[in-house]
């Protein structure tokens, strides 16, 4: 029996805002334990909650970045559940009117393009953290209760576990480009769990599904859905019977784990939340943030490619951050060469990037210095070799090229009326040499143009050096 | 109608626990309670709108300002028993992590 495999993901992306999205503590990740909290968070009695209007407004270009349509009658809902990282014992969420509905993205895969559908997108808040001692008692850390988060619920529209990992680094990419969220899967602001099942092929009716959990990285999603596949067409060709799970995925072994068969349907008596007014999202507000949106990544390749001439590789590294996008774009629009621009970026600037484990924003490289030295190396100002350390001077210490060159005197001097005397006098004391080159040897010219650098400190344009030395020697 | 076995489940996703002659008295008390709230679904709502809220405010939003409104030491004034800054309680290993 041959199965064919369906798979839709529930991806939550953390909000990035300066306050909760529930209350005004600050959200920024790594503050000492309960020190980012305010008796909101602590699900005092007779506290009140309130929207981050900001949290709403990425909420809403996320949306319009995924092609969902946006409600404009909504509401919080309360999901009632119990468990310390909560003291609320409710988590405020959009139950019955979701931010956006019936959005979808382009992947590609094998370089054919295939459209995944996003069911529902939901804003909510995040849960405190739990950390389980070995004195059989638990600590929590609310710092993260009530953060803003916006939970994205594709169709089950893929079929294989490569289609899920493309669905994942477009939906990153899509949402990194809207600044919505720094999606950091290693930091918590971008989670995922998956929903697979398999069925007969033709069948008309999915497979029981299970969820797949305790993902830490994109890898690992398609690890996990590869390993179910495989452990649930051995179940079925068993004869067996597929239960409906929670499973863990485990690194180490590649493997997953039961964590718990789910009995009965979840509980969470959801109502909405009487704390919280209802809300009417004005078409005109949602018109004001679609002409803030930015220009999405696929977009930008295309015209990086017919406009500016880029390779569709480099195009594609260029554009995996709204950052080195953007940088790029800078640079171009100071009139540097775009080729010679996105070979730095891609070739030193990452280099660099790598070796101190930087982001392109922390270093202090700008794009007007990049462009300026870029200029500089494209009329001959700087030699190439020179070029190199001119970058290591402005990336680290953001020092403006052209002034810095100047000052150290590393201009390359090109001007014949200056080489041709030097020229002159190291051939007449080198007439060996001459002699050697004249009998084929080669090797002569090499030793020639060493002395001349020698003599301008490595400054002399090698092009021009070349050209006035062999007019010299034919003279000779 | 609310049976016993409804209760208990309502007391285990609240995490309590009772008594048998306890979750019996429930059962007895809640069903009259159930029955006087059941006069409403003979209220004929087609066509109703389903009320959501009763304010009459809507769509009130906090610009993102962050704050500090109070300690940790003040708000840790409420918690049985804390430890480095963290609250200490019974451990619950049936993780949910649901949200």
């Amino acid at each position: 029996m041959n199965f064919e495999t369906t798979i839709g993901l529930e991806v939550h992306v953390e909000l990035k805002t300066k306050s909760k999205m529930f209350s005004s503590s600050p959200a920024n990740f790594g503050a000492d334990p309960n020190t980012n909290t305010n008796v909101i968070d602590f699900g005092f009695p007779g506290t009140l909650p309130s929207v981050n209007k900001e949290g709403y407004r990425l909420g809403i270009m996320t949306a319009l970045a995924l092609n969902a349509e946006v409600e404009k009658h909504t509401h919080f809902d309360r999901k009632n559940y119990f468990y310390p990282d909560n003291p609320k014992a409710y988590q405020i969420t959009q139950y019955e009117k979701p931010l956006a509905t019936n959005g979808w993205i382009e992947v590609e895969i094998d370089g054919k393009t295939k459209k995944i559908g996003i069911e529902e997108m939901h804003v909510e808040e995040d849960a405190g953290k739990n950390t389980h001692g070995e004195d059989g008692y638990s600590y929590v850390d609310l710092n993260r209760q009530g953060t803003g988060l916006i939970e994205i619920v594709s169709k089950p529209d893929m079929t294989t576990p490569e289609e899920a990992y493309a669905y994942l680094e477009t939906l990153k990419q899509t949402i990194q480009f809207t600044g919505a969220s720094d999606v950091k899967m290693e930091e918590g602001s971008m989670r995922v769990d998956c929903n697979i099942s398999i069925r007969p092929i033709g069948s008309s009716e999915y497979g029981q599904k299970i969820e797949l959990k305790n993902l830490n990285s994109f890898n690992h999603v398609r690890l996990g859905l590869a390993y179910e596949e495989k452990r649930q067409a051995k179940i079925l060709m068993m004869g067996g019977k597929i239960l409906p799970e929670t499973r863990r995925f485990d690194e180490a072994t590649g493997e997953t784990y039961l964590m718990r068969v789910k009995e009965g349907k979840d509980d969470y008596r959801y109502f909405p939340e009487p704390d919280l007014p209802n809300y009417e999202i004005a078409q005109s507000w949602i018109d004001e943030i679609k002409s803030q949106l930015p220009e999405m990544p696929n977009k930008r390749r295309t015209r990086y490619v017919n406009e500016l001439d880029i390779p569709e590789y480099d195009a594609g590294v260029l554009t995996a951050t709204k950052e080195m996008s953007d940088f790029f774009e800078e640079a171009v629009n100071m009139d540097a060469n775009p080729k010679l621009i996105s070979n730095w970026l891609m070739g030193e600037v990452n280099a660099y990037m790598n070796a101190n484990q930087l982001d392109l924003l922390e270093t202090k490289l700008t794009p007007q210095n990049l462009a300026t030295m870029i200029k500089l190396i494209s009329d001959g100002t700087i030699s190439s070799k020179i070029a190199k350390k001119v970058f290591q001077e402005t990336i680290e210490n953001g020092t403006e090229p052209e002034a810095w060159v100047r000052e150290k005197g590393l201009v390359q001097e090109s001007d014949p009326a200056v080489l041709t005397p030097i020229i002159s006098n190291i051939l007449d004391n080198n007439e060996q040499s001459i002699e050697d080159f004249k009998n084929g040897k080669d090797r002569a010219i090499g030793f020639l143009v060493g002395q001349i650098m020698k003599e301008t400190h490595g400054q002399a344009n090698p092009k021009v050096v070349n050209s006035i030395l062999m007019t010299e020697i034919k003279k000779r | 109608m609310i049976d016993k076995e409804q209760i208990k489940h309502v007391a285990s996703l609240a995490k309590l626990e009772f008594s048998d002659e306890e979750f019996d008295e429930f059962a007895e008390k809640f069903q009259e309670t159930i029955k006087m709230e059941d006069m409403l679904t003979h209220i004929d709502t087609k066509g109703v709108e389903p009320t959501t809220n009763l304010s009459t405010r809507t769509t009130t939003f906090r610009e993102d300002v962050a704050q500090k409104e109070q300690s940790r030491e003040l708000l840790m004034k409420n918690v049985p028993e804390e430890k480095d800054g963290l609250i200490k309680v019974p451990s619950i290993l049936d993780t949910e992590g649901d949200n």
